[in-house]
């Protein structure tokens, strides 16, 4: 089966092009990047900040019970409805610096619609930071689940 | 853990990689992937032990001579470290669908009322 969300990441550049495919129409899915109700259901994050327009900010913040567990923010250089927008974004507490974001939104029928990210790092090494989190969250999560099974069994 | 930390900054090196490039399609002794070089023999030698540290490459002693070749099922590993990446944004993005049907649901909805 064709993925639908494709990344690639080519070996000695610091950037990287996320592509995915959406059935939806195109002002459906630019309205899930422009509402900050809608970016908070499936971004799973509360906004602090949002204001989609260009040079404007946005502020996000996820909490794990009551506990601030992630915290990002940036500015918008361009914000052109289903089109395009440019912005930088910036994990607080993390290794990997700021980064420079290009969405680009495209019909491409009158119910399906694609987004290509293109994010550009501060260098291959902060990219490399970025591509290993996820793999490390995977990692401590099976270890926390052996480590349940293990304080089972004593 | 750290293993695969360090394979990833193993092959964050241009000059790592292009010994990978180079023993991809044969195996070669320290001095012959020295020659492609204008580092320092030790410089080399010294990116020869993190490639084989990180088990990126494997050292077989054929008579006097040590040869390296590319450890290929560690290769593939790297490709896999990317996956589950991809799978984030591949949950987000699904429940940005899902998110995104239910609100032209709610929006249908209320149009047809008025």
């Amino acid at each position: 089966m064709e993925q639908k969300t494709n990344i690639n990441a080519q070996e000695g550049k610091q950037d990287l092009i996320i592509t995915r495919v959406f059935d939806l129409p195109l002002d459906l899915l630019f309205k899930a990047y422009e509402e900050p109700e809608l970016v908070e259901q499936w971004m799973g994050t509360k906004v602090l900040k949002m204001e989609s327009k260009k040079h404007g900010a946005y502020a996000i913040e996820t909490s794990h019970n009551g506990k601030v567990m992630f915290r990002a923010n940036g500015t918008i250089h361009d914000f052109i409805p289903n089109q395009k927008i440019v912005r930088t974004f910036e994990m607080e507490n993390m290794p990997i610096g700021v980064q420079l974001e290009f969405l680009e939104f495209e019909k491409l029928s009158d119910d399906r619609s694609q987004l290509t990210m293109q994010i550009i790092y501060q260098s291959e090494q902060h990219r490399a930071e970025q591509l290993k989190m996820p793999f490390a969250y995977g990692i401590n999560i099976a270890h926390n689940k052996l480590q349940e099974i293990l304080n089972h069994l004593k | 853990m750290n293993l695969r930390r360090d394979v990833f900054q193993a092959i964050a090196d241009p000059t790592r990689r292009a010994i990978l490039l180079l023993v991809a399609s044969q195996a070669m002794t320290a001095g012959a992937i020295a020659a492609n070089f204008e580092t320092a023999r030790p410089t080399v030698s010294k990116h020869l032990q993190i490639l084989t540290e990180c088990e990126l490459l494997r050292q077989e002693q054929n008579g006097r001579e040590v040869y390296y070749q590319l450890n290929a099922p560690k290769m593939k590993e790297i490709a896999d470290f990317i996956e589950p990446f991809r799978k984030m944004w591949d949950d987000r993005f699904n429940k940005l669908e899902i998110v995104m049907k239910k609100y032209k649901k709610i929006d249908n909805g209320t149009k047809n009322k008025h």
